[in-house]
């Protein structure tokens, strides 16, 4: 066999494992979204969205589950929107060729792969525990410390991305640099950004675990967030591992919601980069 | 009145020299980036609203130089000067120098187009805004008469709310420049302009560059040897980072004091 044609073989032969890999994995986000689909369509309806959650055997709702996920998840992005973006701002501007930039990035990649629960536990010791209840408020800062080390992280990234001429064109017309950074630099990667703002948004719409010590759960609907808060995540938590059929079934409705809604972030934040890159 | 380190630099024709003002004194200058010395006493003057051309083959420290004239590697640490930069008689180095003011008065254009990501409008209109509270109508006009001096102006008046990233190549080039002339600089440091255009786009700036000196004092920094020939009033080769020799452009390219500079004009530089 000439080299040209076992190259030729080999070639193939890596393109073929890679396209099996491909599917091997593509094959498991189908089969997840062909099962919500199937368990969870037949809950949908109107009732989901107006009614609340029901006592076992009863008809009802997600409706409380549902606003109280909105609004954690809400004021956790308010809360960890800025401060990412500050945090990254100064990792890659300000600290850049400092010796805080590396020990704080350090910090930070541990933050952002710290367990969930853990996080919960945290939050509970530092307030639920002295407040002596749950709250939606400490559920909403438990989800908080998820989002910050992802907005700083992603807002690094794209910062650091944004060629050094484009910072160098802007301090030669004698910009400050506080200007440069929120005018041009910002500019530069806003849509970018706001992808990983909404990444953030779609990681804490799934997480359960930091809610569990924290916002706990609420059968009735409540907008005081010094309240335990329902969430989407804990009633399909509940309610999954429950042996009633209604629950079990507003459970797959509920899973079917969140992971469109995820779903429907993740189109959202790929439009929004690609319609700026060929802009 | 200089301590001038390398004697042949300044030695030529005192008779221009005698007619003209150093709008930039560069004195003895001193580069290192960490511990690497970039540049070795260079001692060169640039005159007031003529064109100054440094070639040099690549790591020379012609870039470098420019880059300290506006303050441009403030940016980054482990970067430093010694020795004297005078513009207008004033030590551009001094440590309490706002640099941003300097800026404003040494524009530069670099080797990269880098139109900032916003209209064309926008990009013009950002420098007059940072420095002047316009009434609107008084931004249009001066961004108007920028692209104008830039020789930009027809091919944009119907687009200006486009995205600057959105022109050509060569466009967006002479887009930078109307930017840093908007900026009313007295100074424009030009780093190898157009190196990354197309020949017709590279005429149009070269075209530009011989008008702007009527106003302007103007430095730049190619490679393209025919580019000093065609556009500069004075020519300094530079080598390893030091000046090697300085003199009226037709000099050095008809009759070079030095041999390496004879070497490297001819292309026998190896």
């Amino acid at each position: 066999m000439s080299r040209y044609s076992s190259r030729r073989l080999r070639n193939q032969i890596a393109i073929g494992l890679s396209l099996a890999s491909m599917v091997f994995g593509l094959a498991w986000v189908a089969l997840i979204l062909g099962a919500l689909i199937w368990q969870g369509v037949g809950g949908l309806s109107l009732r989901v969205f107006t009614e609340m959650t029901p006592p076992p055997g009863a008809q009802g709702g997600l409706a409380n589950a549902i606003v109280g996920s909105l609004l954690m998840t809400t004021l956790a992005v308010a809360i960890g929107t800025p401060l990412g973006i500050l945090a990254g701002t100064y990792l890659a501007e300000y600290g850049r060729y400092g010796r805080l930039a590396p020990v704080v990035r350090f910090l930070n990649d541990i933050l952002l792969s710290a367990p969930s629960i853990v996080i919960g536990l945290f939050v509970y010791e530092l307030v639920v525990a002295p407040v002596g209840h749950f709250s939606g408020y400490a559920g909403a800062l438990a989800l908080s410390l998820i989002v910050i080390p992802i907005v700083v992280r992603t807002t690094e990234d794209m910062l650091l991305l944004v060629p050094k001429e484009l910072r160098e064109a802007a301090a030669a017309l004698g910009t400050p640099r506080s200007v440069v950074i929120r005018r041009i630099v910002y500019r530069a990667v806003r849509a970018a950004m706001l992808t990983g703002v909404l990444l953030a948004i779609a990681r804490i719409s799934g997480e359960t675990a930091p809610l569990l010590f924290t916002a706990l759960n609420n059968q009735f609907f409540n907008l005081d967030l010094s309240q335990p808060t329902p969430s989407l995540q804990m009633v399909i938590f509940q309610f999954a591992l429950s042996p009633y059929k209604e629950w079990q079934q507003l459970a797959w409705t509920g899973a079917l919601i969140i992971t469109l809604a995820v779903l429907a972030l993740s189109i959202a934040a790929r439009a929004l980069a690609g319609a700026r890159k060929s802009a | 009145m200089i301590d001038v380190a390398i004697a042949a630099p300044l030695d030529y024709a005192p008779e221009v020299r005698a007619g003209q003002t150093e709008k930039i004194s560069i004195r003895n200058l001193r580069f290192f980036y960490g511990e690497n010395q970039a540049l070795r006493d260079v001692t060169v003057p640039l005159y007031a609203r003529h064109v100054t051309a440094f070639i040099g083959p690549s790591g020379c420290g012609k870039s470098t130089l420019l880059r300290v004239l506006n303050r441009i590697y403030d940016l980054y640490p482990n970067q430093r000067t010694e020795g004297e930069v005078l513009l207008d008689g004033q030590d551009i180095l001094a440590r309490d120098l706002d640099v941003n003011l300097l800026r404003a008065r040494i524009g530069m254009v670099f080797q990269k187009p880098t139109p900032f990501p916003m209209s064309i409008y926008e990009n013009i209109a950002f420098g007059i805004r940072l420095y002047e509270r316009l009434p609107r109508g008084e931004v249009d006009r001066r961004v108007e008469s920028a692209l104008r001096h830039a020789a930009l102006w027809d091919e944009v008046k119907d687009k200006l709310s486009a995205s600057g990233l959105s022109l050509s190549g060569g466009q967006q080039q002479r887009l930078c420049i109307a930017r840093t002339l908007a900026v009313n600089p007295e100074v424009i440091l030009l780093d190898e302009p157009c190196s990354a255009l197309d020949p017709i786009s590279t005429a149009k700036i070269e075209e530009l560059i011989s008008e702007l000196k009527d106003d302007y004092t103007i430095v730049l920094v190619t490679h393209n040897m025919q580019q000093a020939a065609r556009v500069s009033d004075f020519t300094a080769y530079m080598y390893l980072g030091e000046l090697i020799e300085f003199d009226l452009t037709t000099k050095i390219f008809t009759a070079p004091h030095d041999p390496r500079t004879q070497d490297y004009i001819t292309g026998r530089f190896g």
